[in-house]
């Protein structure tokens, strides 16, 4: 446990000096601040920064962290030769990553919502759930870079398949979905939608933070249904535990990874 | 003294080690030689643990090595390829070394570091270190705390004359002190001049272990290059 705090500490000073990571926080923060210029304060704003927010943390994540694995190759060889633990190394390695993703990316969203104010107390709430779900999916995708990065050999193929596994869960899910959806339309799909919904880690914190925002009506038939079962506590619960599940599956498929790795 | 026995490897349908055995014993040094691809630096990442075995085992100083980390702590290791976190510091990277290590810091042995005239280098970002500097700052790490193991993978390969030397000079004065060696090289008069004793790997198996000098008396030769090209040219019974 120590160890793993140690290399987390001195990954993290690598990581803030990053170049990548500074245009990563400004982007947010310039994004956010235009958006509260020009929509307003209100929801619609909120609706927005969502959206950005749920397209960029998963590609950024999932790239920047199958990069920087790649070219920390050796150095993870030269710390491996050091009297330390696997698993303590992974996990430095992980937290490493994830810590200064997730500071940089809540800096930039939230410093515009302290400037500019929110319209009324609930969407604090609102701000900080969006803030909690981008760590989560950072999370989720930081594993995800570990599978793919102990997994595959050569750089570029591990490039390529970060980016399909963005472009899968982030956009063609979406699509199969939604044509799923209108093919069986003559049937009913709440159920399947739902679990379409818990299968996906994206869809699962758009569908939260929408739900939360009180625009569930935009998206369609199944709003209601959705509605209905991520409003009860039973729905919140479950949904709750999908993203854990999200989280700490990918997390455990990278540990084993990273174990078994000739380096 | 480490004890290889029966190790093999396979990376994909490539038979990396097929049973290699190797004794390396204590307070000499022992140079790894062979072709590219023989297998040199699978047996080295083997004996850290990098690279876990299909088969064979291995024991340093009677202890299995079989994933417990903490036969590490005694263990010096200077890679080929120096490559480190872009924006940290050499002076950042040596004292996460000494604290991941829990070693204090009056105890290490900072000598490389003064030969090398790296102090005014300690607090630029390592990225802006040219490769050669980087290596230099790598060989300091594999002497940084005493090790009574040290293993270097083609140590001189990215240094210039100059460094090389300083390099070569702290192998001779630690192998002094009885700190054991295991070198890998492609250059034969460094072997020569460097090394007690010598593996020569070819396919996966060592098909020559001993003394240098045995070598070069055996193959009717006055240099090692011609012994070991001589071995090369014809089967030997180790």
């Amino acid at each position: 446990m120590n160890a793993l705090a140690k290399i987390a500490g001195y990954e993290l000073r690598d990581v803030v000096r990053s170049r990548w990571l500074i245009g990563y926080a400004l982007f947010f923060l310039a994004a956010t601040d235009g958006l509260l210029r020009f929509a307003g304060n209100g929801a619609a704003a909120l609706v927005s920064v969502v959206n950005i927010v749920l397209f960029v943390i998963p590609l950024v994540t999932v790239v920047f962290a199958t990069v920087y694995l790649y070219n920390a190759r050796e150095f993870i060889e030269l710390l491996l030769a050091q009297p330390v633990r696997r698993p303590a190394l992974y996990g430095g390695l992980f937290l490493g990553l994830v810590g200064p993703l997730s500071v940089a990316f809540a800096a930039g969203v939230t410093i515009p919502f302290v400037v500019h104010g929110v319209d009324e107390p609930g969407q604090r709430v609102t701000v900080l759930a969006l803030v909690l779900a981008g760590v989560a999916l950072t999370a989720v995708f930081t594993a995800l870079a570990f599978v793919i990065a102990m997994r595959t050999d050569d750089r570029l193929r591990a490039l390529g398949t970060a980016i399909a596994a963005w472009l899968l869960m982030s956009l063609l899910y979406d699509g199969a979905v939604l044509l799923a959806a209108a093919v069986f339309a003559d049937y009913p799909l709440e159920r399947a939608m739902l679990a379409a919904t818990l299968a996906n880690p994206i869809d699962l914190a758009r569908v939260l933070l929408l739900l939360r925002l009180d625009v569930g009506a935009l998206m369609g038939y199944t709003g209601a249904v959705f509605q209905q079962f991520f409003g009860s506590a039973a729905g919140t619960a479950v949904a709750s535990a999908a993203l854990v599940m999200w989280i700490a599956g990918p997390i455990t498929l990278g540990l084993r990874a990273f174990r078994s790795r000739d380096f | 003294m480490i004890t290889i026995r029966g190790l093999t490897k396979r990376f994909g349908s490539l038979d990396v080690l097929r049973g290699l055995d190797l004794e390396i014993r204590r307070g000499r040094v022992t140079a790894v030689i062979g072709p590219n691809g023989a297998g040199k630096t699978t047996l080295i990442k083997a004996v850290l643990g990098l690279t876990r075995p299909d088969g064979g085992e291995i024991t340093i100083d009677g202890t299995r090595v079989n994933g417990d980390e903490s036969y590490r702590a005694r263990l010096g290791y200077m890679p080929q390829i120096a490559r480190f976190p872009e924006n940290l510091s050499a002076a950042e990277l040596f004292s996460m070394l000494t604290d991941l290590r829990g070693v204090s810091a009056d105890a290490l042995d900072e000598e490389l570091l003064e030969r090398f005239a790296l102090r005014d280098q300690l607090d630029k970002p390592l990225r802006t270190l040219s490769g050669g500097t980087r290596q230099k700052v790598n060989a300091v790490a594999a002497f940084l705390f005493r090790p009574p193991l040290v293993i270097l993978d083609e140590p001189t390969a990215g240094l210039d004359p100059v460094a090389s030397a300083i390099l070569k000079d702290k192998i001779v004065a630690e192998r002094g002190r009885g700190v054991t060696f295991i070198l890998t090289s492609h250059i034969m008069s460094e072997v020569e001049e460097l090394a007690d004793d010598m593996a020569f790997v070819l396919d996966g198996v060592v098909r020559y272990a001993g003394r240098v000098g045995d070598l070069m008396r055996h193959a009717g030769e006055s240099n090692l290059e011609r012994a070991v090209a001589s071995l090369m040219a014809r089967p030997v019974a180790a």
